[in-house]
């Protein structure tokens, strides 16, 4: 087991550029950088509605290098993942992907991230954060390698409509038959790549996994095989905008990781957060199992759900009612936006019982500012299923256009 | 008991004092019983074996003050074979220049006393009114802190019962004392160093810790309840040796029904469904119960027995990081005659000596174990069971019994190459207070923590099995989620040193094992 792959003097550097930092600079009109696990990474560079609305309509470049990656090899390898996630990775297959989440012994979500199974005994695990400490805690007891190589490898999503017809320009013969979830190795030119079905956007796209030193290369031709297709680079906060859609959970946002939490009782277990189908009670035991069995013979008290508000102000951060008159307080928004492509003010909540049962009308607290003139509004919200957007496209293989 | 699965409700891994006591009040409750023991002996390190040709002497523990008075009536040990060769032993503090001679019930002689000869008996009728107010707490199973039932608040209610009948006066001194160190209530309390020194022994004996850590006027309390659950027979011999204590516990056990199979190495605990349902031998053979009760070390029970597969990532973790090295070495002399030791009447040898001079002495001898080392003036507690018990050695010849501390299980250079010099250093910290003693020797062993961690299959040779401190200690003893003998895998049970109350020979755990156990599994 390694330590982090930090170079000596790495402290001078609070925030390293990604290999594409050359790139995403000169792009940003904006100037509007954020930290990302030790990386300095894009928010906006033009205009979060022109970025959104590629994602959703050509094909964009989001620089995803920052994504904690680690490296999981050994005979144990499958069987440590799977005490260690909530799902059955032991059915993953080699050139797949599992979306998984894992658990303190509480049955608390520590994060989620993707399991790629590279090999018959290695596997990679991509993560928003860090997460070292808990690998190597849940390490004891299993002949297992663990190794952040987070830095070894750049990674770019490629997400949008046209994105397969821009991966096929750029000369990856037979990526149209990638389905989801499924990852292959492509060269062209002077790039070896890998490329996955996978995504943040729940729209059709792909990420693409490539040696640092080759990641200015790769871009470039991307941008050039992407030129009449629109292709264009995105930020975080447009890339917000298409998760919520699809539904998918923010780390810190939607909730927060168990072993980062201090206050009891705000950690959240996978079947509050509406993760259920991720939880594989059958496969014998993962850490948080016993806890999960409990909650779910108790019943939850609370759930993560979608909610389409009244009105078109996005309920940020709002506490949410039974009643109209704010007297009973039944939980509270994680993330809100107003969709453009819904047309709808959509939300993720945490909604306490009986309150989150699908068809269920709550009430939404919202604080709007009028030219820094504060007023509240009381809105109606519907619980509703998610995801609020979900696209054919997203599965269908080979692409329409490819 | 409902549809019973193969022949056995539970089997017992482990053959020690506890693993006995569990075995018994199992089988006396009729829940049919069966007890592994890896070595070829019953009794862990309560046992007794020859160390030289003719000699024999308790191995592991060798005296036994905290063994309940009632455990032992219960399962009737004195018909099972039970006798005693001394009770009500005193103790006696030596050093090259004399010696104190005090007992529990706080009668002291000694030169140089002074005000010592009125503070003692205070002092000990203090401590005893303490120890007799925690006794049946500490006794028990601790109490559940979160949705607790009613049976835990009568256990906190009758502790602070108790407490409060201690009057104003003894509760305020138990409230100062009980966070402070040993070091600083002895030296409050005594002017002697001997006399400090060695009631400093009674509480780090066995334990990771110098009389100046955190906690140790805890240990010492402890002790002493345990001493007062003991009652009239105090510090006490077996006829035998400690192994016959042992014998009595296999008796008592093997007369209710329970079977006890010796040379049987317990590879794995099988887990069926998310519950421990039997266990595989090292010989490929597997046996199926109701349920399992470890009496091994907690790290060897969730690490090895159970493996980390079954239990959570967090557990593990914490399991892996309990403290548990032993530091506390065994010395064995095999004496042509008794030996005499200077200012101790003859007559008054029969008593556990402390060779511990003063506080400074102990705390020194611990500074060298925290790096790996070992003092050159160890502390030694030691017995000479021939004096009251002649079978243990060929006719007018004597054995001498020492626990050496302090000897940190991991040793620079290792124990291999340090087993003669620490041999002869003990040998000539005994000399010292008993002149042409090493003419006597006629044969010697020395037992380090990791020949007792290899013979008696503990974990660190750690006589407690994990740490007696304040984190390892009642309600958290000996990690959350296995505290009250039950583990996070259902059907799986501790019994051993690693639970409430811990170490020393007293069956306490084995016994509240067996009664988590019934209530747990539903078999009465």
């Amino acid at each position: 087991m390694s330590e982090p792959s930090a170079a000596p003097g790495h402290f001078r550097e609070p925030l390293r550029p990604t290999p594409f930092h050359e790139r995403t600079r000169s792009l940003s009109q904006v100037d509007s950088f954020v930290p990302w696990a030790g990386y300095t990474t894009v928010d906006v560079f033009t205009t979060v509605e022109h970025e959104y609305f590629a994602i959703r309509n050509a094909t964009t470049l989001y620089d995803l290098t920052p994504m904690v990656k680690y490296r999981i090899a050994g005979p144990d390898a499958a069987r440590y993942l799977n005490r260690l996630v909530t799902r059955d990775v032991a059915k993953l297959k080699v050139n797949r992907v599992s979306y998984c989440v894992w658990c303190n012994d509480a049955g608390d979500i520590i994060d989620d991230g993707t399991v790629f199974r590279m090999a018959a005994d290695e596997y990679r695990l991509c993560t928003a954060e860090w997460q070292l400490d808990w690998l190597l805690a849940s390490a004891l007891g299993f002949d297992v390698e663990i190794e952040e190589v987070t830095s070894e490898v750049a990674a770019l999503a490629v997400q949008g409509p046209t994105s397969c017809a821009v991966l096929k320009r750029l000369g990856l013969a037979g990526v149209e038959r990638l389905k989801p979830f499924e990852f292959g190795r492509f060269s062209t030119g002077e790039l070896e790549l890998m490329v996955s079905r996978t995504g943040f956007t729940g729209d059709l796209g792909y990420e693409v996994w490539v040696e640092p030193a080759r990641a200015l290369a790769l871009w470039d031709a991307l941008m050039e095989a992407g030129r009449k297709r629109g292709i264009r680079a995105v930020g975080s906060r447009a890339l917000n905008i298409a998760r919520i859609e699809a539904g998918f959970l923010m780390p810190k946002i939607d909730f927060h990781s168990a072993e980062a939490s201090i206050r009891l009782g705000t950690g959240r277990s996978p079947l509050e957060l509406g993760l259920g189908w991720l939880v594989d009670f059958g496969k014998g035991h993962f850490t948080g199992r016993r806890a999960l069995l409990a909650q779910q013979r108790r019943g939850l008290e609370r759930q993560l759900v979608g909610l389409d508000v009244d009105g078109n102000k996005p309920a940020l951060n709002a506490l949410l009612y039974s009643d109209r008159d704010g007297q009973h307080e039944i939980g509270s928004i994680s993330s809100a936006i107003w969709s453009p492509t819904c047309k709808r003010n959509i939300a993720l909540a945490m909604v306490d019982a009986p309150h989150f049962a699908v068809g269920s009308t709550v009430w939404a607290e919202i604080y709007l500012s009028r030219e820094l003139v504060w007023e509240r509004r009381m809105r109606r919200a519907r619980v509703v299923e998610k995801p609020f957007f979900a696209p054919e496209r997203r599965r269908l293989t080979p692409p329409a256009d490819c | 008991m409902s549809a019973p699965s193969g022949q056995f409700d539970a089997i017992v891994v482990g053959g020690g004092h506890n693993g006995l006591a569990c075995a018994a009040f199992l089988a006396r409750a009729g829940v049919r019983v069966l007890l592994l023991e890896a070595n070829a002996t019953l009794g862990g390190a309560a046992t007794t074996r020859a160390f030289a040709p003719g000699f024999r002497v308790s191995a592991g523990a060798h005296l036994v003050h905290q063994l309940p008075a009632a455990l032992a009536r219960e399962l009737e040990l004195e018909r099972h074979g039970l006798q005693w060769a001394a009770q009500g032993l005193s103790s006696a503090a030596l050093a090259p220049t004399g010696s104190v001679v005090f007992d529990q019930g706080g009668g002291i002689t000694g030169a140089d006393l002074g005000a010592d000869l009125q503070a003692y008996p205070e002092f000990m009728q203090r401590m005893r009114r303490l120890a007799a107010a925690l006794n049946p707490t500490l006794e028990g199973v601790p109490p559940k802190f979160e949705d607790h039932g009613w049976r835990d608040r009568l256990g906190l209610a009758g502790l602070g019962w108790r407490l409060r009948r201690l009057g104003r006066r003894d509760l305020r001194e138990l409230l100062r004392i009980a966070g402070m160190n040993a070091y600083d209530l002895l030296a409050d309390n005594f002017g002697s160093p001997l006399l400090q020194g060695a009631l400093g022994l009674d509480a780090v004996l066995g334990t990771n810790l110098g009389p100046r850590s955190p906690g140790t006027v805890m240990t010492l309390l402890c002790r002493l309840a345990a001493q007062h659950g003991a009652g009239a027979r105090g510090i006490a011999l077996p006829r035998g040796g400690v192994g016959a204590l042992s014998e009595a516990l296999a008796a008592a056990a093997r007369a209710a029904g329970a079977e006890l199979r010796t040379a049987q190495v317990v590879e794995r605990v099988l887990v069926v469904d998310d519950r421990a349902a039997g266990v595989r031998l090292a010989s490929g053979e597997t046996i199926q119960a109701r349920c399992v009760v470890s009496n091994l070390d907690p790290k060897a029970s969730f690490l090895g027995l159970v493996g980390a597969e079954h239990l959570d990532a967090g557990f593990v973790r914490r399991a892996q990081r309990l403290r548990a090295r032993g530091l506390a070495a065994k010395l064995h002399l095999a004496l042509d005659a008794p030996p005499t030791f200077t200012g101790l009447p003859d007559a008054a040898r029969g008593a556990r000596l402390v060779i511990a001079p003063s506080l400074d002495h102990l705390e020194r001898a611990y500074n060298h174990s925290k790096y790996r080392q070992y003092s050159a003036a160890p502390a030694l507690e030691i017995t000479l069971p021939t004096l009251h018990d002649a079978t243990l050695a060929p006719a007018g010849k004597h054995v001498l019994s020492a626990i050496v501390q302090y000897a940190p299980y991991e040793i620079e250079g290792g124990w291999e190459q340090q087993r003669g010099r620490f041999t002869e250093l003990a040998i000539d910290t005994l000399e010292a207070c008993a002149p042409g003693l090493r003419s006597l020797v006629r044969a010697s062993e020395l037992l380090t923590p990791a020949d007792m961690e290899r013979e008696f299959r503990l974990g660190g040779g750690h006589w407690h099995h994990v740490d007696l401190a304040l984190d390892e200690f009642f309600a958290v003893r000996p990690l959350p989620g296995a505290t009250r003998h039950a583990t996070p895998l259902p059907g799986f049970y501790l019994c051993g040193a690693g639970c409430h109350p811990g170490g020393g020979v007293m069956g306490i755990a084995g016994r509240n094992a067996a009664r988590q156990v019934l209530a747990e599994e539903g078999l009465r």
